[in-house]
């Protein structure tokens, strides 16, 4: 225990250097820092010194020991830098790998359109009503006004559980049942599955519709052109032109059949509109008089309109859809397509 | 209904192209889907007569002929076709021509011969089928004329897609009729004139069911010549309506038929034998049809008959044995009215749909048969030739229809369109419509004319009136806004909420037919009486689902089949159960999944999905309902592994299934592997139960872990109740985080860990009563299932 502070300080920021780790470093500290560390013990001599030489050997091991503590800072945040630099690098990982986990699954196109349609008229004050898909030959027929040998009735488009039981057509009889058991002002929207005897490349055995109507005193063919045309336009989020053109259905007159202006090609004639810039989406009128009188509301008083839309038509436009028994394949690769919203 | 346009336009020619035209019919409710060309695309062919024809001498089959065409020296023209002769007026593609195909004419060398055009048939224009010979032209057809102006063929074929209630539009009269009224131009009906009688020739008609028939018109052609053909434009227009020609009688019946809508029928004078009689079909009376079909007839089922037997079936088809045919020389002629009511539905049931039967369906002017029977006799005796007897008409009046005069008030004209017409715009539509109009305050009567079968009630005048004045015109009204909030209710949980969770777990939504196979389904629940259709489409498609399992399972077949090996696919829909005397129609909700429990993926260990982790789905489900009373009862369903099938309950209340597919089932469709389903009735899952606050405690949780051995088969939702209901307030929560059998585990028994945390509300636990609680809940488990502390 004869070396002198400077000759210490020198070992010791010797080891300083050679500390390689945080560890390491402290067992320096200690060392000459600790109880019994080197600077600690040359501080004890200082009893047995002079006056003169105390004062003076003091002021050296002080020196020494405040430069090693400085060392020693400066060598710990080198060091801790390096550790911090040794883990980022080692952490780094692949960042593109995909993550891990259940995918997002998906909701069918159908129930896509769906809700839409649900969506928009409900901002407008229609509530959602749902049927029974077995239905009775008055709600589907009778009462619709479409007499017993109507050609909708024929055994090759409707399916039959027995000679008045049978499965919903179209979803109108949904409106029969509302009008049936309350008054208006009646303003529903009722989608569902509708059947049809028949199946080839644009006809499937069922399929989708969505009947909406409008009954109160004062409801007109404008009121109508007008709620059909905030529809359209809104559903395709397009100004699109929508056109009004005269037709025939037994359970509304007038009648007509609402045309728009060919999503796909802006009207300039493609395949999809068959070259006529128009699109034939749905069906409308003013409820028929006979209708009214079916469920006992007064036509004189109460008026009102009807329409029935095709879903599968709508979401085909939509999304682009080329071919409609897509829909009821369930492909997955084809569902996977549409993402919920 | 198919027409030519030029032939619309020989009645009324408006100033607008056929764009204009087509444009003008669809916004008028007469939709037209269709204007093709008459005739397909070719130039280059001339009316050409024969004037040479020699054979061969290098060909068997082949002629050269020298042909004219009108201008210049003839040409000579190789033709292999056998009716090709001196004299003939046939088609002559020239050099250059270009027919459809297209084909381009050349000079060619045939045998050796040179060859300067060719001569076509109607098949080489596209104009038939026929290609049996050179079409035949006219002897009197202008030789030189390019053969598109002779045939009119720039023309082209309207496609009138008419809805049901406008039979008065199923004739290019009645086209004709509503092109001018649209056009404001005038319109005068075909005038049909009155022939010359030439013999005395009649047959006596019997009206014996006047409802059904209440006007009959028949009258005699005698001597028509044979071997007369059906003149060129008369073909080409019914072509154009597609029909195909039959012969001058059958051909006149059809185009008078175009023409007027009006059906005719021939019969062969000679295989008529006394009086005529409209009557009822005797039950059992069999009638061989012009198709060859012998059909057994009904009594509510008219027919015409004469003394001996039924001839033809009414309005509908005529029959084979009483059919004119190339050797006839005496025809009947048969114009009738028929009432609609008794006609509708008659076609059908013997699979028929003939142009007459469309028609009289939905109504035939019965007004029309006088001119339409002398229109018929005029065209035939100009073709055919031969006398015309005078015609005898039997006649109900009293049972005709009659259009009835229709109330129509002006207020409700605006209150149905929207828009309030002027009172003499709307007595100028009413008028240019053909009623006869009585003004009468606060409004009109209106008397429909004849052919408007449509017209009964007042809507139907103010569907007219929209109609004509345009439903373009009427104005458009943006919907008022209810001022009412619409309720938003949260005891409701809406099925999207459900099937948005399904999604965000990664299902897949399908949608199914509801309707499936009675096989698939019996595997399902053999018991099930499912409701069967009367015309299914398929075997396939032939019940209605009892579950919605069955679509799934087909659905995952399928898509395993196309190489999809994961599957987690739900849907939502009606499933249709008898119960007792009922049927129910209840909305279900159903999923399916297969395969591993994640998609392909790095890092983690592939694994098969198992019941708990479809479990956990439907406890996600279950979850948005709020309710705490859901619980997983062991029970046995028929198409599931009866080890590992729950039934759900919500309270007491089954609220749905769960389980893995029988393993019988599972091989017999083929998969291969586990298949895990479950099923919720959805209106049990709509109900949702609003949350509650319960105070949060200030003090510390305490957990202690309990390792018991309990018997293997013992559920543990038994043990976990027994915990709540022994451990009393002070347990908060317990769980189950450990279930182990084997090594060191008796036989027969099960190692289960629990977790029980404890907290009060009002102080710090002290040992002492944990220690309390915790012996509580041994004790009690002891008792109720044997259980042990694991040492």
């Amino acid at each position: 225990m004869n070396s002198s502070p400077e000759s210490t300080l020198e070992q010791a920021s010797r080891l300083l250097a050679a500390a390689g780790s945080v560890a390491e470093l402290d067992q320096v500290r200690v060392r000459y820092l600790g109880k019994k560390g080197e600077f600690t013990e040359q501080m004890k001599t200082l009893g047995t010194l002079s006056p003169e030489e105390r004062k003076e050997f003091g002021q050296r091991v002080n020196q020494a020991r405040d430069e090693f503590q400085r060392l020693l800072e400066r060598r710990k945040a080198a060091l801790e830098a390096e550790a911090l630099a040794r883990r980022l690098s080692s952490e780094t990982i692949d960042v593109t790998l995909p993550g891990r986990g259940q995918r997002l699954g998906g909701l069918h196109p159908v129930t896509l359109t769906l809700r839409r349609i649900t969506r928009l008229f409900r901002s407008v004050g229609f509530s959602v009503v749902e049927g029974p898909e077995i239905e009775d030959d008055f709600h589907n027929f009778e009462a619709l006004n479409i007499p017993a040998h109507h050609p909708a009735r024929a055994m090759h488009d409707t399916f039959y559980f027995s000679e008045h039981l049978l499965l919903r057509t179209h979803t109108s009889p949904v409106q029969i049942r509302v009008m049936e058991s309350g008054q208006p002002p009646l303003r529903v929207i009722a989608p569902g599955r509708v059947y049809r005897c028949d199946s080839d490349l644009t006809h499937t055995p069922m399929f989708h519709q969505v009947e909406g109507f409008w009954v109160d005193e004062q409801v007109s063919f404008a009121d109508l052109k007008g709620t059909l045309y905030e529809f359209l336009t809104g559903f395709f989020e397009k100004d699109c032109a929508v056109r009004f053109r005269p037709s025939y259905f037994p359970f509304t007159e007038p009648s007509a059949e609402v045309d728009i202006e060919c999503v796909i090609c802006d009207g300039r004639g493609c395949r999809v509109c068959k070259h006529s810039g128009w699109l034939e989406v749905m069906g409308c009128g003013m409820i028929h008089p006979r209708v009214f009188e079916a469920v006992g509301i007064d036509p004189e008083r109460y008026s009102g309109f009807a329409f029935g839309l095709g879903v599968e038509r709508l979401t085909m436009l939509r999304y682009g859809i080329n071919d409609l028994r897509l829909f009821f394949e369930n492909d997955l690769r084809f569902l996977r397509q549409f993402k919920p919203f | 209904m198919r027409l030519s346009e030029a032939w619309l336009r020989q009645y009324v020619n408006p100033m607008v192209d056929t764009a204009g035209l087509v444009r003008q019919l669809t916004m008028a409710g007469l939709e037209v889907d269709g204007a093709e060309p008459a005739a397909a695309d070719f130039s280059g062919v001339v009316v050409a007569r024969i004037l040479e024809a020699a054979p061969h001498p290098e060909a068997d089959r082949l002629q050269i002929c020298r042909v004219d065409t009108g201008g210049g020296e003839p040409l000579q023209i190789v033709c292999g076709a056998a009716n090709a002769r001196v004299g003939l007026v046939a088609p002559l593609a020239m050099e250059g021509a270009v027919l459809p195909g297209p084909l381009k004419i050349k000079r060619s060398r045939l045998r050796g011969v040179e060859s300067f055009g060719m001569l076509c048939s109607a098949k080489e224009l596209g104009l038939e089928d026929d290609a049996s010979g050179l079409l035949e032209l006219p002897a009197d057809a202008p030789v030189g004329a390019d053969i598109r102006d002779y045939l009119q063929l720039d023309d082209r074929i309207l496609e009138i897609d008419l809805t049901p209630n406008r039979a008065d539009c199923l004739s290019v009269e009645g086209i004709a009729r509503e092109v001018a009224l649209i056009n404001r131009l005038p319109f005068q009906g075909v005038d049909a004139g009155t022939v010359a009688v030439g013999s005395q020739r009649r047959l006596v008609v019997h009206l014996d069911a006047p409802e059904a028939c209440p006007r009959y018109l028949g009258r005699v052609i005698a001597g028509i010549d044979a071997r007369a053909q059906t003149p060129r434009w008369m073909k080409e227009r019914l072509r154009r309506s597609g029909l195909r020609s039959l012969g001058p009688a059958v051909d006149v019946t059809n185009y008078v038929l175009l023409e007027l809508g009006q059906p005719l029928h021939a019969f062969d004078l000679e295989r008529l034998s006394g009086d005529i009689h409209v009557r009822q079909a005797r039950d059992g009376e069999l009638l061989r049809l012009l198709n060859g079909e012998e059909i057994t007839l009904s009594s509510d089922v008219l027919v015409i008959a004469d003394e001996e037997k039924a001839l033809a079936l009414a309005g509908i088809m005529g029959g084979e044995q009483s059919a004119v045919g190339g050797a006839t020389s005496d025809v009947f002629l048969e114009c009738a009215f028929f009432a609609p009511a008794l006609i509708m539905g008659k076609a059908r049931r013997y699979g028929l749909a003939t142009d007459s039967s469309h028609r009289f369906e939905r109504g035939v002017d019965p007004s029309l048969q006088r001119r339409a029977i002398e229109r018929a006799t005029a065209l035939l005796l100009e073709i055919a030739g031969g006398e015309a007897g005078p015609v005898t008409e039997a006649v109900r009046e009293d049972l005709l229809p009659l259009r009835a005069p229709v109330r129509l008030r002006e207020q409700r004209i605006g209150q149905l369109l929207g828009l309030s017409l002027p009172r003499d715009e709307v007595a100028d539509i009413l008028a240019r419509l053909g009623m006869s109009v009585e003004e009468d305050e606060p409004g009109w009567t209106v008397t429909p004319p004849s052919f408007r079968f449509d017209i009964a009630l007042e809507a139907d005048l103010i569907e007219e009136i929209g109609r004509v004045y345009g439903y373009d015109a009427i104005p458009r009204r943006r919907p008022a806004v209810a001022s009412a909030m619409q309720p938003a209710s949260e005891t409701v949980l809406g099925l999207d909420r459900v099937k948005d969770l399904l999604a965000d777990r990664g299902y897949q939504e399908v949608i199914t037919y509801s309707f499936v196979s009675a096989e698939m389904q019996r595997r399902i629940d053999p018991e099930a009486e499912p409701e069967a259709l009367l015309n299914p489409i398929s075997a396939d498609l032939a019940v209605m689902r009892i579950s919605l399992w069955t679509g799934l399972l087909d659905c995952a077949q399928k898509n395993l089949s196309r190489q999809q090996d994961r599957v987690r696919i739900f849907e939502t829909g009606l499933k249709f159960v008898r119960r007792g005397g009922s049927l129910e129609q209840r909305n279900t909700l159903a999923g399916l999944v297969l395969g591993s429990i994640l998609d392909e993926q790095w890092g983690e260990k592939s694994r098969r999905v198992d019941f708990f982790d479809v479990k956990s789905d439907v406890e996600a489900i279950l979850g948005l309902t709020g309710k705490s009373s859901v619980r997983f009862r062991p029970a046995i369903h028929h198409a599931l592994h009866p080890g590992q099938s729950a039934e759900i309950l919500i309270g007491d209340g089954g609220a749905g299934w769960l389980g893995m597919l029988h393993p019988q089932i599972e091989r017999e469709l083929g998969f291969e592997q586990p298949v895990f389903m479950f099923e919720l009735d959805a209106g049990a899952l709509l109900q949702r139960d609003l949350p509650r606050f319960a105070p949060l405690s200030r003090f510390p949780l305490v957990r202690r872990d309990l390792a018991l051995v309990v018997a293997r088969d013992l559920p543990a939702a038994d043990l976990l109740e027994a915990v709540a209901a022994s451990g009393g307030p002070l347990v908060r929560d317990t769980v189950l985080f450990d279930v182990y059998s084997g090594a060191g585990v008796e036989a027969g028994k099960k190692s289960v860990a629990l977790g029980v945390t404890l907290q009060d509300a009002e102080e710090t636990l002290t040992d002492d009563r944990v220690d309390e609680v915790m012996s509580r809940i041994v004790a009690r488990l002891a008792a109720d299932f044997g259980a042990k502390l694991r040492e």
